[in-house]
């Protein structure tokens, strides 16, 4: 949790720093600058809540898959079991990168990923041990087994305990370079980039050049449509390096999960706990007094109805970031649902329909579906930093008094 | 069991909810065109919510 509190404090005091500066030339390069240590801090964080809170998770998405591990030993996928796992198996978050798995053969076609563990010290070594789950990976005299997607301590054999379907041996701290882990590195490589060059482009006029032209509109939008509209015109501006990171953090990772590379970080609920909980901190520490006396007593209504309101309004401080989280984790997992089903389709109507018309269909509603998911993608950011930015909103609001 | 006829009585709800949002959104658009954008957006944001709603209860419910 220490990490937490330190990356909080950053936070605060960049947006204190924020305040100072008002130039509006500069606020632009102040903003990309910002919100690149603000993405830092973001991915550094998820970094150590991701692997810690997927543990949790794991546990409930692997009902009723021990009858079937043939997709996992790279058998081929024509059974509907075999496709239930394969969906499965693609939400999960997974130690090594696989593009395609050869049907007849088993081989894997992909790379192996850093694998990090804290179990006696920090046990470093490559996923290529695992196999892919299928063997026991030995570091400094410790053994470790794979089992769905989790690291599980183990002996020479690799014996897991099982119980209940869930294996009872220990399970040491996973910090793992993993794919989600990637991905959000990547992202975060991306927006360096992007927005340090259009940072710079603002030093040597007021017309940016190249990609940064594609970019400028998009941080207007945000700055215009999202975040003056809902904080209001006179605080906004220390918000907006958050808002900017996180529209296109999402935005860019939602993306990234509809190419062949198949991220699902964004549906992964670590990741949107992770996010939501910035905006829940944001909200709390840049509320006023006028934002928590709504909260603990109602102004304008009858003293009993306040006792009554109290409890409510506090529950509602937690259900706006719950919803927040819910709904990003929820669109994107059923994206990718969909989209994995109706590629499926090929398997499930061939033996009814034959394989031109199964193909032709499936893709045809990929394509479909597809084309909606890049809408979709956009508008998950879209309203992950509207919302972030009205709550913000309810909470520096000054209202008037008459 | 009862928990999914749960989630399908709330996922019900979000769906009359939306398609109310929808149908006034559309008549509020046709009968002022020029504030078609800030409707808009009030719409998304309220889709938005019962969305969550919708969403929450599905995975409550699972």
């Amino acid at each position: 949790m220490k990490k937490e509190c330190s990356i909080l404090d950053y936070c605060v005091a960049l947006h204190r720093n924020l305040q100072s500066v008002y130039s509006f030339e500069f606020i632009y390069m102040m903003i990309a600058k910002i919100s690149i240590k603000v993405a830092a801090a973001l991915m550094l964080s998820i970094l150590s809540f991701g692997s810690m809170a997927s543990h949790d998770e794991g546990h409930e998405a692997h009902e009723g898959v021990h009858a079937n591990v043939s997709h996992e030993n790279g058998g081929p996928i024509n059974t509907p079991e075999a496709i239930n796992e394969y969906k499965k198996h693609h939400l999960q978050d997974s130690h090594d990168f696989v593009f395609y798995t050869d049907g007849e053969t088993g081989e894997h076609v992909g790379f192996p990923l850093l694998v990090i563990l804290v179990d006696n010290g920090l046990q470093v070594f490559s996923s290529s041990k695992f196999h892919h789950g299928e063997s026991v990976a030995e570091s400094n005299g410790n053994y470790y087994k794979l089992h769905h997607g989790k690291v599980y301590k183990t002996d020479a054999e690799g014996t897991l305990e099982m119980e209940h379907g869930h294996p009872h041996n220990a399970k040491p701290l996973d910090l793992s370079i993993t794919k989600n882990v990637v991905g959000m590195l990547l992202t975060s490589a991306l927006m360096l980039l992007a927005f340090s060059s259009l940072a710079r482009g603002y030093k040597k006029g007021p017309i940016p050049t190249g990609f940064a032209r594609v970019l400028e509109p998009l941080v207007l939008f945000v700055r215009d449509e999202i975040a003056r509209p809902n904080i209001g015109e006179k605080k906004y501006k220390r918000f907006m390096s958050f808002l900017l990171t996180v529209f296109f953090f999402i935005w860019i990772l939602n993306l990234l999960g509809l190419t062949p590379l198949a991220f699902n970080v964004t549906g992964n609920i670590a990741v949107t706990v992770c996010l939501a909980l910035f905006t829940f901190i944001i909200v709390q520490f840049s509320a006023n007094k006028e934002y928590w006396g709504h909260i603990f007593w109602m102004p304008g209504v009858p003293a009993p109805m306040k006792i009554v309101l109290a409890p409510i309004e506090f529950l509602g401080l937690f259900t706006k970031p719950f919803s927040l989280l819910i709904r990003l984790f929820a669109n994107i997992t059923a994206g990718h649902f969909v989209v994995m089903s109706l590629i499926a389709l090929t398997i499930t109507m061939k033996a009814a329909f034959g394989p031109a018309i199964s193909v032709g269909t499936s893709v045809l509603l990929t394509l479909f579906i597809s084309l909606i998911e890049i809408l979709v993608a956009f508008l998950q950011a879209y309203i992950f930093t509207m919302l972030s930015s009205l709550f913000i909103g309810m909470a520096v609001v000054e209202h008037d008094h008459h | 069991m009862y928990n999914l006829i749960g989630a399908g009585l709330i996922v019900i709800g979000a769906g009359l909810g939306l398609g109310k949002i929808g149908g006034a959104a559309m008549e509020g658009i046709a009968r002022q065109p020029e504030a078609a954008s800030k409707i808009q957006t009030a719409m998304i944001i309220i889709g938005a919510l019962l969305e969550g709603l919708a969403f929450g209860a599905l995975i409550l419910g699972k």
